[in-house]
């Protein structure tokens, strides 16, 4: 599978260190994604996933090292202006629109692209999530939480991204649910987008993905093939709980 | 007859609240800071007014347009000069700034304009009356009204119909979400308070059509006033702003009809606790409730 890997990487973070105020809660971390890869980011609560995502997409910024898409350097590019560089994240809670309706939430995913072009990913979106287009008209704060995390998803592929970063989509959900959304990652994937997948059900998230990196408090400890991480005693002493 | 005489007196200054307080109200929903300078805008605006009348011989409409403009310049900059700068400091920092704002503009207006007091000229605004059976009802209180009605509907349709409007939504929801959809919130707050200062430029001059006396100090009253109908309609809630601004006109306008003159403010601010006691978030105001 990681045959796949050519070329230069569409993502590329390196030595980033990022900090909250006196808290340093990335000590130089380096990963990469490329083209058509579902990458997974696991670790332990605090250990800095979201803080990591966050940072690729521009919401914080590193105050050291630098990530790179598509081979441009995107130090100090605002959030706002990451979206059109192909890059989307859904982030961790949902943060779904709860006072606009459904199609509004969808259509802001869509800001910044020509109005024209958005019927046609409205389309494609309400037929991979069937739900959604029946509660077309419904305030989103009244869906339930799994109906808000397709929507989020959805949401967010709204952007017609490249790169697709999900920050624990199936936090909180029922069994049944949390196997939807990873079908649904599968789906993507196969559909030819690239994801960054950030788990606490490192179980599934190893399974779906083609590499994993293992984070520990702010740092990088293990990466390799999923198929590996997956049988690797440390990873599943600590993650796996067996 | 005395009593619609009060009711329709209270629904224009409650109508002239309700113009100001959405400017109150539509900057803590999408910035989260009270502007505290907000009332000093709508001073400026009616003494820009007053010089476009009085000195430059501009025909009303042309005066208002003026002071609209000169408004939405002062508010973007007051915005990107003393608030942008703050944008990730602690609430306080940010509200004493704004109130050291406030000073700041009414000293200028006591420098640029003198204290004492200027009279208002006569526009179309209040230069007639009519007289409906036995009412008298001044000209200026029905365009005052009208005036709310017509921002009222056109900030509706604004909010709830344009990719901006939907984008100021948005900031006012979630900021770090709204970025995430390739918002500018920057953009979106300057665009607020552009808005929210255009509209202090109308109120402030239907405030002097009513009451033609301008001075630096014109704004405070009526600024306090109209915080106070934000936070009574439920601060960033649009029709929020709308309601408490036109129930504080008239229960303000009752209060001192039948209770007492000298006590009209403090009625008015008794109602406030009142509300806030029974409805913490104020009338139309949403509680924060968050799903798991
Ligand atoms: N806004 C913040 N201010 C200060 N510290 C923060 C902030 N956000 C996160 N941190 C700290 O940074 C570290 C990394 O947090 P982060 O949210 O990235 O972890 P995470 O791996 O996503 O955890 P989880 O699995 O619980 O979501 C933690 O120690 C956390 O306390
Ligand atoms: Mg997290």
């Amino acid at each position: 599978m990681s045959d796949i890997r050519s070329g230069a990487p569409l993502l590329k973070v390196n030595d980033i260190h990022v900090y909250y105020g006196a808290i340093h809660a990335i000590k130089g971390i380096s990963l990469e994604v490329y083209d058509n890869e579902i990458v997974t980011l696991i670790g332990a609560n605090g250990a800095g996933k979201s803080t990591t995502l966050n940072t690729i997409a521009g919401l914080l910024h590193p105050r050291q090292g630098t990530v790179e898409l598509n081979g441009a350097n995107m130090n100090g590019v605002s959030a706002s202006k990451m979206v059109s560089r192909g890059l989307s994240l859904c982030p961790e809670g949902r943060r779904i629109f709860q006072q606009m309706t459904v199609r509004e939430n969808l259509e802001m995913g869509a800001y910044s692209r020509p109005v024209t072009e958005i019927d046609a990913s409205l389309e494609d979106v309400f037929q991979r999530f069937p739900r959604l287009k029946e509660r077309e008209k419904q305030i989103a704060g009244t869906l339930s939480g799994g109906e808000q995390q397709m929507l989020a998803m959805a949401r967010a592929l709204m952007s017609h991204p490249r790169l697709l970063m999900l920050d624990e989509p199936s936090m909180g959900l029922a069994p049944i649910l949390v196997e939807q959304i990873f079908d649904i990652i599968s789906e993507l994937h196969e559909g030819g987008v690239t994801i960054l997948l950030v788990e606490q059900n490192a179980q599934m998230a190893l399974q779906v993905a083609d590499r994993a990196y293992v984070m520990e408090t702010g740092l990088i400890t293990m990466q390799g093939p999923a198929e590996e991480l997956l049988h690797n005693d440390a990873v599943q002493k600590a993650y796996l709980g067996s | 007859m005395i009593f619609l005489d009060n009711l329709i007196n209270g629904l224009s200054l409650g109508s002239i609240y309700a113009i100001i307080a959405l400017g109150y109200t539509m900057v803590y929903g999408i910035a989260k800071m009270l502007n505290f300078a907000h009332g000093d805008v709508i001073m400026v605006g009616a003494y820009i007014a007053f010089c476009g009348l009085q000195y430059w011989g501009l025909p009303p409409v042309m005066a208002i347009l003026v002071a609209m403009a000169v408004c939405t310049v002062l508010g973007v900059t007051i915005e990107g000069l003393a608030y942008r700068p703050l944008r990730q400091a602690a609430s306080l920092a940010v509200l004493i700034t704004a109130i050291g704002m406030s000073y700041l503009l009414q000293n200028l207006a006591l420098m640029i304009w003198g204290a004492n007091p200027k009279s208002f000229p006569r526009t179309f605004i209040n230069s007639s009356i009519l007289r409906v059976g036995e009412l008298s009802i001044s000209s200026a209180t029905i365009i005052t009204i009208l005036a709310n009605i017509v921002i009222m509907v056109a900030l509706t349709l604004f909010t709830s119909k344009t990719k901006m409007g939907k984008a100021m939504r948005c900031v006012s929801e979630d900021r770090g979400a709204a970025e995430l959809m390739g918002i500018n919130v920057n953009r979106t707050i300057s665009l607020t308070f552009a808005i929210g200062s255009a509209l202090a430029a109308i109120a402030g001059v239907l405030l002097c059509s009513s009451y033609p006396i301008l001075q630096p100090t014109t704004g405070s009253m009526p600024g306090i006033k109209a915080f106070t109908a934000a936070v009574f309609g439920g601060i960033g809630s649009i029709p929020g702003a709308m309601l408490g601004g036109v129930l504080l006109g008239v229960i303000e306008i009752f209060g001192k009809a039948y209770i007492s003159t000298e006590l009209g403010d403090a009625i008015v601010f008794a109602v406030l606790i009142v509300v806030l006691l029974v409805k913490p978030a104020g009338l139309l105001g949403k509680p924060v409730r968050e799903k798991v």
